[in-house]
C-alpha cells in the first residue's frame, strides 16, 4: 500500500498538465482568502494540497470546479485552465464543468435514497443511456465497495457506516465518468482502516483519473500522492489579517526529504509555527 | 473574614463560604422558593390547557349524541321542522379548503423555494418574509373583506357574487403565510452538504432542488400545509361575506355554498331547537375533522425520522 514510487519530476518527463492555475486569487467579500497561485496539475497522478488550517487549500479546491459559485461573495481573479479552456470564461456553463471534474466532500454526504438511487442519480441526471445495474456495480466496484453492499443496494445510503458513506460518495462521484475528482478531507471524519481503504482505492483510481486531495494528514499525503503542493498562511502587507499562498508545489518527496523553502522543511517536520 | 468552622465538614477551613450538611432541609430559603414557583408554574399549566379540554368536552357532551347517517347525509330542515343533517355543509367546506389548497399550496411552496434557494437575502427576499410574518397577523375577517371587495362586489366570476371559489380565495390567502414559512424553515434546515453532493456530480440548480432538497424537507412541509389546511377549514370570518351560505346541496364553485363554520354560526343564534342541535353536531364534526387533520400532521412528522 506504501507509496508505489511516485515518478520524479513528472510534468518534465512529457506529462500533459490537467489543470492549471495562473495567478489565481480568491476573495470572500472584500478580503483576500488566497493570492498569487500558480499550479500545473498533473494527469493520471494525485496532487496533495497541504498547509495549516485558513491557509486556503480547500477555496482553491473548490475554484477547481466551480464550487465557490454557491458560496455567496466569493471571487477569482487569475485563469482556470482545464482542457485549454477557462473555467471562469463567460461563455462556461458551471454545470458542464462539474460533470468533468466531480468533487467528494469532507462529510460523507449520501442522498437520503437506496444505495442504487445513489449512484443512479447522478448517471442519469447526466444523460445515461447505457445499462445502469451495470453501472452502478462498476462504480461501486471501483470505490471497493461492492462487496458490502451488493446484497442490499435497495436500502438506505444512511445505513451505511461512515467510511461506507464516503466510499458511496466516491463510487456516486466515479459513476458520471469525470476526468478529474477533487477530494476535500475524504478521511478526516473516518476511523484508520476506512482510511486505509480509501487510501488503497485511489491508487487504483489514479490509473483511470486525475485526483486531486485536501489533507491535514501528512502520512496521508506521503502515502497516496505524487505531487504536494504546501499552502502557508502569511500577513498581508498592510498589517490587516493573513492570507493564504501557495508556498511550494513539487513532487511529494521533494517536499518530504528535501524541500527548499524553510517554512516547507518547518511544517513538514513539524516545526510549525 | 469570619466563617464558620463548625459547619465546615471538610478541612478547608479558609473557604469563605459556609459548608452545610449534605442532606436535603426543606425549611432552606431556597428551597421553599423552589417549591412554591414549582406549584405555580403548574397552576399556571393547568389552566392554559382547561379551555381545550373543556371545549372538547363540551363539544363532545353536546354533540356527539346527535351523530347519525342521516345527519351527515341530509340537508337542514327548513326552520320550524325537525330532522335533517349538515350533508352540504361537510361538502361544502371540502370543496372550499380543496380550492383554497390548490391555490395556496403551489403558490406558498414557490414563494418557500424562492425564499429559501434563490433568493441571495437581497432588498426583495427582506421584502416578502416581512410581508409574510405581517400577512400572518392580519385579522382572518380582513381577509374576507378584501375578497368580498376584490372579487363579491366586482362579480369578476361570470357575474356571480357570493361563490365557493371567492370563499377558497379568501381562504388561501390566510393559508399562503404559514405555507411560504414552514416550507422556508424547512429548506433552510437541509444541509448544504447535501446540495453541494448534488452539484457536486453536476446536477443543475433545478434538478437539486427537486430531486434532492425538496425530497429530504418534504416532511416539515407536509405537516405544515395540513396544519395551515386544518387552520383554513375552522375559519369563518372570511367566508361569512365571500362563501356565504346555502340551505341546498353544492351548485358548482360559482354559486354560494354551506360551510360548517358558516353554519354554525347561522344555526347556533336562531330560536329553533333543530338548528341549535345541528350546529352542535356540525361543531362536533369539525372539531374531530381538525383534530384529525392535526393527528395526520403528527404521523407525517414520525415518519420522517424513521
Amino acid at each position: 500500500m506504501t507509496s508505489s514510487a511516485p515518478t520524479m519530476a513528472p510534468l518534465s518527463q512529457g506529462t500533459l498538465p490537467c489543470l492549471e492555475l495562473e495567478n489565481v486569487t480568491i476573495s470572500y467579500g472584500g478580503s483576500e482568502a488566497v493570492r498569487g497561485v500558480y499550479m500545473q496539475i498533473p494527469r493520471g497522478q494525485i496532487t496533495a494540497f497541504i498547509g495549516p488550517s485558513g491557509c486556503g487549500k480547500s477555496t482553491v479546491l473548490r475554484a477547481l470546479n466551480r464550487m465557490n459559485d454557491l458560496i455567496e461573495g466569493c471571487s477569482l481573479k487569475g485563469r482556470v485552465i482545464f482542457d485549454g479552456q477557462d473555467l471562469y470564461a463567460r461563455d462556461v456553463d458551471p454545470v458542464e464543468v462539474r460533470r468533468r471534474i466531480g468533487m467528494v466532500f469532507q462529510k460523507p454526504n449520501p442522498f437520503p435514497k437506496s444505495i442504487y438511487e445513489n449512484i443512479a442519480f447522478g448517471a442519469r441526471i447526466n444523460g445515461y443511456r447505457g445499462d445502469m445495474d451495470e453501472l452502478v456495480e462498476r462504480s461501486l466496484r471501483k470505490a471497493a465497495i461492492w462487496d458490502e453492499t451488493k446484497d442490499k443496494l435497495k436500502e438506505s445510503g444512511y445505513a451505511l457506516s461512515g467510511g461506507q458513506q464516503q466510499r458511496l460518495c466516491i463510487a456516486r462521484a466515479i459513476a458520471i465518468e469525470p476526468e478529474v475528482i477533487l477530494m476535500d478531507e475524504p478521511c478526516s471524519a473516518l476511523d484508520p482502516i476506512s482510511t486505509l481503504k480509501i487510501e488503497e482505492m485511489m491508487h487504483e483510481l489514479k490509473k483511470s483519473y486525475t485526483i486531486v486531495i485536501v489533507t491535514h494528514n501528512m502520512q496521508q499525503a506521503v502515502r497516496v500522492s505524487d505531487m504536494t503542493g504546501f499552502f502557508n498562511v502569511t500577513p498581508k502587507a498592510d498589517g490587516d489579517g493573513k492570507v493564504g499562498c501557495l508556498e511550494e508545489f513539487a513532487p511529494t518527496e521533494t517536499i518530504f526529504n528535501a524541500p527548499s523553502q524553510q517554512a516547507t522543511q518547518d511544517y513538514v517536520s513539524g516545526r510549525f509555527g | 473574614m469570619a466563617f464558620n468552622s463548625s459547619t465546615s465538614i471538610s478541612g478547608s477551613a479558609l473557604s469563605g463560604f459556609q459548608r452545610s450538611s449534605l442532606r436535603f432541609q426543606g425549611q432552606l430559603p431556597r428551597n421553599r422558593w423552589n417549591l412554591l414557583y414549582t406549584c405555580l408554574a403548574g397552576v399556571f399549566a393547568a389552566t392554559a390547557v382547561l379551555p381545550l379540554v373543556l371545549v372538547l368536552a363540551y363539544v363532545l357532551v353536546k354533540g356527539g349524541g346527535l351523530i347519525s347517517l342521516q345527519l351527515l347525509t341530509q340537508l337542514p330542515p327548513p326552520p320550524g321542522l325537525d330532522g335533517g343533517g349538515i350533508g352540504n355543509a361537510i361538502i361544502g367546506t371540502v370543496v372550499v379548503t380543496l380550492i383554497a389548497s390548490l391555490i395556496a399550496i403551489p403558490v406558498g411552496i414557490g414563494g418557500g423555494i424562492y425564499l429559501a434557494e434563490y433568493s441571495q437575502s437581497g432588498k426583495f427576499a427582506q421584502f416578502v418574509r416581512f410581508g409574510t410574518n405581517v400577512l400572518a397577523g392580519v385579522p382572518s375577517i380582513i381577509c374576507g373583506v378584501f375578497v368580498y371587495g376584490l372579487i363579491v362586489s366586482t362579480r369578476v366570476f361570470f357575474d356571480q357574487s357570493y361563490s365557493a371559489m371567492a370563499g377558497g380565495i379568501a381562504l388561501a390567502v390566510l393559508m399562503l403565510p404559514t405555507v411560504i414559512k414552514t416550507t422556508d424553515e424547512a429548506l433552510k434546515l437541509v444541509p448544504n452538504e447535501l446540495r453541494w453532493g448534488a452539484i457536486g456530480i453536476g446536477a443543475s440548480k433545478f434538478v437539486t432542488i427537486v430531486k434532492v432538497t425538496l425530497p429530504s424537507a418534504f416532511t416539515p412541509i407536509a405537516t405544515g400545509v395540513v396544519l395551515g389546511i386544518a387552520r383554513a377549514a375552522g375559519e369563518t370570518a372570511p367566508l361569512i361575506f365571500t362563501a356565504l351560505f346555502s340551505p341546498f346541496w353544492p351548485e358548482g364553485v360559482f354559486n354560494p355554498i354551506a360551510t360548517m363554520s358558516v353554519l354554525i354560526f347561522n344555526f347556533a343564534i336562531m330560536p329553533y331547537e333543530a338548528q341549535i342541535a345541528l350546529a352542535w353536531a356540525a361543531s362536533f364534526v369539525l372539531v374531530v375533522m381538525i383534530l384529525a387533520a392535526n393527528l395526520f400532521a403528527r404521523w407525517l412528522g414520525r415518519f420522517a425520522q424513521a
